[in-house]
């Protein structure tokens, strides 16, 4: 769909990236520290650590992903809510103080604190590397998906847009420019949704919502024709002549009776009127020849207790598909493991001061974290019956809700959603600048830096991810961002996890068996995804009987693979010897 | 084989606390069962026993609401160390 750009949109975006740029270059403005780059000196305050994690953890794919995946799909968007949250019950209760104890500025520190190795060194700074990447590429995506409505530019610009300024925010001051920046995010994020979900409430449910009569139920057709050029329903698509928006209710529940409108509604009341209504969802079904690719939407009535259920989006759940069962729990272990896994939420552990201060901070982003995941629910489910939904985008769903009240909210909301992108870019690129520097070309390769030159080669570090970063952002374009993001939480927890969780637990943990690990669970998850059915379709654009592996999410044999080849490598190697306290 | 360390017994803040992994197993048990449940019976979430909210929802709120409460009860648990 072509959306309008409007002026209050493109300045409270400006605000919000001058803002967010002033601060980092006012936070820059002293003279840094390696610990200061990296670490912000551990003096960052356990609370604003705690709502810097949610900033840095609710990415866009919680935000755009997880919204857009209810309202076209229903309950199963808020698995992955479920699913993200439980992740930090693993880093509360067994990660958190721990690393904290054990490292220093990157994961690879408390990893490698036992052995001093630069084996360990070497495969932790990949498997970082490789798990920011993939989780760069689902932010970029959701940068690209805002920008054309946000502004009237094409992807591209919104990739490269989120690009720079997210290099220039670390470049400027690190992680605590990166700190403030994250805490900044999860504070309006998790605000202005709280806004968004009372006036979703005060709303209610309407039939035809956004609309003065029946929703156009016929099917439109969008194609792409080889030269680029977009027709709908076979007319030159146009500002006048665009794919209608789409998701509307059909039938209230009886009780309403002939009302049109619930009027406002309490959250359990809002859920069981859902349920009890007819809804109208929209899906769309592909073809390719050589005219180009043709995209049919069309609409299917369902009763909300169907979308309220399991089984919208994950169909194995409702089909008995052995295979489509197993992909499911693999993804659900991999939430479960993945944050405690994720380099980028780690780091986090070393900005404060001690033990209590990380155990402390966790619990203030569970509460933060938690209540943004419950509001979820209810953005998608809002969306999902606005009558704003772009069936060509899911992305879009949450966006487009705040436009069904307001052309002022949605400016807010995709400004924010902008931010969302930021703070966890950011994040990500302090991580995987911290293992090139810190890890690869200091303890790997060797070099011998003071402060100012181990600053200067992380900044460099940055400038080269956030350039990888865009061109991922561009190259992955067309992929919903929930579905991307489980493969990064994959690969993070069949490459970190397993190692550690056993050098926490298991003494006879050896650093064999710890490099073994790594690079086993790291080599295997990406090649299962690289032979998965998901990659065989949407990114080779083969058909999903040639994939080479059962089901796409690795997680479920990859994860304990992780464990099992630590533990043989380690019994099959000389047991381990205390470092020298100094040492460790 | 016997190593000279063990990181559970190291006391340097190194390993995480008994009560920490006790409540961890807790919450094993909650998201397993939900996610069996969503396995292997899904149609019982379908199930409407809380004022019109069906299982499926109130369960997955359960859930979000059982890790914020069993973080609460570490921190009161931890307090002061």
């Amino acid at each position: 769909m072509i959306h309008q750009t409007s002026f209050v949109a493109v300045a409270i975006f400006a605000a919000f990236v001058l803002g967010v740029l002033a601060l980092s270059f006012w936070l820059g403005r002293k003279g840094q520290s390696a610990s200061g780059y990296y670490a912000a000196h551990g003096q960052i305050h356990w609370f604003v650590n705690g709502i810097a994690f949610a900033g840095d953890y609710l990415s866009a794919a919680s935000f755009l992903g997880i919204c857009g995946m209810i309202a076209f799909s229903g309950y199963d968007g808020f698995l992955y809510s479920i699913g993200f949250l439980a992740g930090w019950i693993v880093a509360l209760f067994v990660i958190a103080e721990p690393i904290k104890a054990l490292g220093k500025f990157t994961f690879a520190d408390a990893l490698d604190s036992r052995f001093n190795s630069r084996g360990i060194k070497l495969a932790v700074a990949i498997s970082t590397l490789v798990v920011s990447v993939f989780y760069l590429i689902p932010q970029m995506v959701g940068a690209g998906s805002l920008i054309k409505p946000l502004l009237g530019l094409p992807h591209e610009a919104g990739v490269i847009l989120v690009g720079v300024t997210v290099t220039l925010i670390v470049v400027t001051a690190g992680m605590v420019s990166t700190t403030w920046v994250q805490f900044i995010k999860g504070s309006l994020l998790v605000f202005f949704c709280g806004v968004l979900t009372v006036l979703i409430l005060g709303r209610g449910l309407a039939v035809n919502a956004g609309r003065s009569g029946d929703e156009n139920l016929s099917p439109q057709v969008k194609t792409v024709k080889p030269d680029g050029t977009v027709l709908v329903d076979g007319v030159p698509q146009s500002k006048d002549h665009d794919l209608r928006p789409v998701g509307t209710i059909r039938r209230l529940p009886e009780r309403f009776g002939d009302a049109q409108s619930t009027g406002p509604l309490g959250p359990l009341a809002y859920l069981s009127a859902l349920e009890d209504s007819t809804i109208v969802t929209w899906s769309g079904k592909k073809h390719v020849d050589a005219d180009g690719s043709h995209t049919t939407y069309s609409p299917v009535e369902k009763r909300g207790s169907d979308l309220l259920k399991p089984g919208g989006y994950f169909k194995g759940l409702t089909t008995g598909k052995l295979a489509d069962r197993l992909d499911f729990a693999s993804l659900m272990l991999a939430l479960f493991c993945g944050t405690a896994s994720l380099p980028h939420i780690l780091i986090r552990y070393y900005t404060v001061k001690d033990a209590a201060a990380a155990r402390k901070s966790t619990v203030v982003g569970i509460a933060a974290i938690g209540v943004f995941y419950v509001l979820t629910l209810f953005l998608g489910l809002g969306a999902m019956t606005s009558g704003g939904l772009d069936p060509t985008d899911t992305n879009m769903a949450a966006p487009l809700l705040a436009k069904s009240f307001s052309d002022t909210l949605f400016a807010v909301i995709s400004a924010i959603a902008f931010t969302t992108v930021l703070g966890t870019v950011s994040g990500l690129i302090m991580a995987g600048s911290g293992a090139v520097a810190h890890d690869l070309v200091e303890n790997v390769f060797g070099v011998q830096m003071n402060d100012h030159e181990k600053i200067r080669v992380g900044k460099l570090a940055a400038v080269g991810l956030g350039i990888v970063a865009m061109a991922l952002g561009i190259l992955f374009r067309n992929f919903n961002v929930s579905f991307l993001v489980g493969w990064a939480f994959n690969i993070a927890a069949s490459a970190n996890l397993p190692a550690l969780v056993m050098l926490l637990f298991w003494p006879r943990t050896t650093r064999q068996g710890i490099i073994a690990a790594v690079t086993v669970g790291m080599m295997a998850s990406l090649a299962w995804i690289l032979l998965s059915a998901d990659t065989f379709e949407k990114v080779y654009g083969l058909p999903r009987e040639m994939a080479l592996t059962p089901f796409s999410q690795p997680g479920l044999v990859t994860i304990p693979l992780g464990f099992l080849v630590l533990v043989v490598v380690s019994l099959l190697t000389p047991p381990p010897t205390a470092l020298p306290t100094s040492r460790r | 084989m016997a190593s000279d360390h063990d990181p559970r017994q190291s006391g340097d803040g190194t390993a995480a606390s008994p009560v920490g992994l006790a409540l961890f197993w807790v919450y094993v048990a909650l998201y397993g069962g939900f996610m069996a449940l969503v396995l292997v019976r899904p149609d019982l979430l379908s199930l409407r026993p809380f004022g019109g909210v069906n299982l499926a929802i109130v369960s997955g709120m359960g859930l979000i609401a059982a890790a914020f409460g069993l973080a609460v009860v570490y921190m009161i648990l931890r307090a002061g160390r």
